[in-house]
């Protein structure tokens, strides 16, 4: 990344469940039009604090800026600004697709085309379709969609792509990719380490609440093969994986 | 994006899915509207009968005159004539009898009867229907001796008519209808919003909390008065439903339907709080809604109650509801007529609110 303007800028993040210290002095920045990657085993920390970067839950201590907004004082500023999807949330009953972005658009305040925002996640024919309907990998579309209503200028994605296939993974990559390449910050969670390599332009490890490394995936690799690590065994030029994709091709799933 | 937030906006866009949301909900759809019609219908049919005025004629009473004989082809009114004094006393107070009446003859002439009526304050409802049909009834006298005599009777607004059961059932089941809705209907909203972290998601807009309550407030009152429309409708043009003024009728009742449906929409809201999971709110929403469809004359008149049972009939707020609703559509009493049933709804309204803000939840 040429440009390192700060968008998002976390220091000394700390977050106390009654005893339990979920969260134990994070401090990391996040740079405008990167995609960046929060990675850490379950119960590390990853959700606590991007609700809390999101404004939906209180910090115990820390300073959290966004766009230089603080989530003290300027909650609802920031809300404006960002497109959030939740790693579990749910849609008001009885209601199509097309009816949900409405109401999203009225919660956001905005003029959307409900076909236009279904378009960009590739779900234009589940319009009429219930939320509760979709597979699993289009629930996931439509949580991005309803994150881009507002033209944000951060979306939080908490691990947008588990439980999806293979080719569903790629597309989402894709669908990621462009929301970035077309301005947008990205924040994402993820537990597939290729997703992060390929998609993150920096990855942060979190474990037991704390930062233990933080760079580009390549510099990371690069690090752990400097102190001499050497894989187990030795590859095969293909894996299971690329076997799936070879297999089943590249469309979208519906 | 650099125009402000609109909160109102929000709150409409709100009201808007709520509303689509309830009408494809077959559970609101059942209460707010099956329910009250099938009974409606029930009731319209059997038809006829209607309510009964219990009146208790003092002893030493002329009983042998035109007045007695014409109350007592009425069909609308049970007459008493063999009570003790101490008794019928005892019985007025209690409104077990509506009321009191002696016809004396006349020993100067004309007019040849004196007709004297006590009401009770116990049992104002039926004093009134009761002094209506006298009115309807001495009217009739006069005009048909063709000796109109000098009447004390002044013109009321309330004039003779027959009270057909639908006229007590239709507000009863409107007010049960009410009661579904605000109850159920809400709890179970907030609590599966909040349950499925369609709260949570809204919280992450710029929403406000009191939008999302407001937004979900208008969608449910907006349907309620719809249903209610709807049941008042059907009530008045197949079973003949009396609406004394019309659409003024109409009217004061939406806008007590409105009253009545805020209040228990209180009931709701603490209902979704008190909630530990979906299975629970049925029991806990019966538990307000079951005491109050039996005992707030929503069939019967509360005054067919064992007098033990009425203070609780009294208290509860459905029988105020119903109370109003009968006297605006039957007796075309005006909102201000009605104001003590109002600020008692009211009251509740204030107590179960201020609970609600104790219990209510939002994660
Ligand atoms: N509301 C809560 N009350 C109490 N403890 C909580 C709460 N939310 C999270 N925790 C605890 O805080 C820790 C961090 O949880 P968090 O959800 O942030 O983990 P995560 O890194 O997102 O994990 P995963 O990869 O499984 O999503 C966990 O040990 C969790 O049990
Ligand atoms: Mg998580």
């Amino acid at each position: 990344m040429t440009n390192k303007r700060s968008i998002i800028s976390v220091s000394n993040l700390v977050k106390h469940y009654g005893e339990f210290k979920a969260v134990q002095g994070l401090s990391f920045e996040v740079y405008e039009n990167e995609i960046f990657g929060l990675l850490g085993p379950n119960g590390a920390g990853k959700t606590t604090t991007l609700e809390i970067i999101e404004t939906l839950r209180d910090k115990t201590s820390g300073e959290v800026l966004v766009d230089g907004l603080n989530v003290d004082t300027d909650a609802n500023a920031i809300k404006q600004i960002i497109g959030v999807q939740l790693q579990a949330a749910g849609y008001y009953p009885n209601l199509n697709l097309v009816e949900l972005l409405d109401l999203f658009a009225g919660l956001y305040g905005v003029n959307v085309t409900p076909m236009e925002m279904l378009a960009k996640v590739n779900l234009q024919d589940k319009a009429k379709a219930k939320y509760k309907e979709l597979s699993g990998g289009q629930k996931q579309r439509f949580s991005i969609a309803t994150t881009l209503i507002n033209s944000p200028k951060i979306v939080f994605l908490d691990e947008p792509t588990t439980g999806l296939d293979p080719q569903a993974r790629r597309n989402l990559w894709d669908l990621i990719s462009e929301i970035r390449n077309n301005g947008t910050t990205v924040v994402i969670t993820t537990h597939y380490m290729d997703e992060a390599e390929q998609l993150c332009d920096r990855v942060a490890f979190v474990e037991a609440g704390k930062i233990i490394a933080l760079d580009t995936p390549d510099q990371l690799i690069d690090n752990l093969i400097a102190s001499g690590f050497e894989r187990k065994k030795e590859v095969k030029a293909a894996n299971l994986e690329d076997v799936f994709i070879n297999l089943t091709g590249k469309e979208w799933r519906e | 994006m650099s125009q402000p937030y609109n909160h109102t906006k929000a709150t409409l866009a709100l009201a808007k899915a709520s509303f689509r949301s309830i009408t494809r909900s077959p559970s609101a759809v059942i209460f707010t509207l099956a329910f009250p019609l099938i009974f409606i219908i029930v009731f319209g049919f059997i038809g006829g009968g209607g309510m009964k005025l219990d009146v208790a004629v003092a002893p030493g009473s002329d009983l042998q005159n035109p007045v007695i004989a014409a109350l007592e082809k009425t069909g609308v009114i049970r007459l008493t004539k063999n009570d003790t004094q101490e008794n019928i006393d005892k019985n007025l107070e209690k409104g077990a009898y509506d009321a009191l009446i002696s016809v004396e003859k006349n020993p100067n002439g004309l007019p040849a009867y004196f007709t004297n009526v006590k009401y009770t304050s116990a049992s104002l409802t039926n004093g009134n229907v009761l002094k209506s049909v006298l009115n309807d009834l001495t009217h009739q006298l006069n005009t048909v001796n063709q000796k109109p005599t000098v009447t004390e009777i002044r013109a009321t607004t309330i004039t003779g008519r027959l009270h057909r059961t639908i006229d007590f059932i239709l507000p009863g089941q409107l007010g049960f209808s009410l009661l579904s809705t605000g109850v159920f209907g809400t709890a179970f909203i907030f609590f599966s919003l909040r349950q499925n972290l369609v709260i949570k998601r809204f919280f992450a807009t710029p929403v406000r909390r009191s939008s999302i309550v407001l937004g979900e407030a208008i969608a449910r009152i907006g349907f309620a008065l719809l249903g209610a429309l709807f049941i008042i409708i059907i009530g008045h043009f197949a079973f003949n439903f009396t609406l004394i003024n019309g659409v003024v009728t109409v009217l004061n009742m939406l806008v007590l339907s409105t009253i009545g449906i805020i209040v228990f929409m209180g009931f709701g809201f603490v209902v979704s709080g008190l909630a530990k999971s979906e299975s629970t709110i049925p029991p806990i929403s019966n538990i307000i809604t079951l005491p109050q469809f039996l005992l707030s004359g929503t069939f019967f008149s509360i005054n067919a109650f064992p007098v033990w049972l009425q203070p609780i009939s009294r208290a509860l707020p459905l029988t105020y509801l119903n109370d109003a609703m009968r006297k605006v559509a039957f007796e075309g009493a005006n909102l201000w007529d009605v104001k003590q049933q109002i600020l008692i709804m009211l009251f509740w309204g204030i107590g179960i609110y201020a609970v609600a803000v104790k219990t209510f939840k939002w994660e």
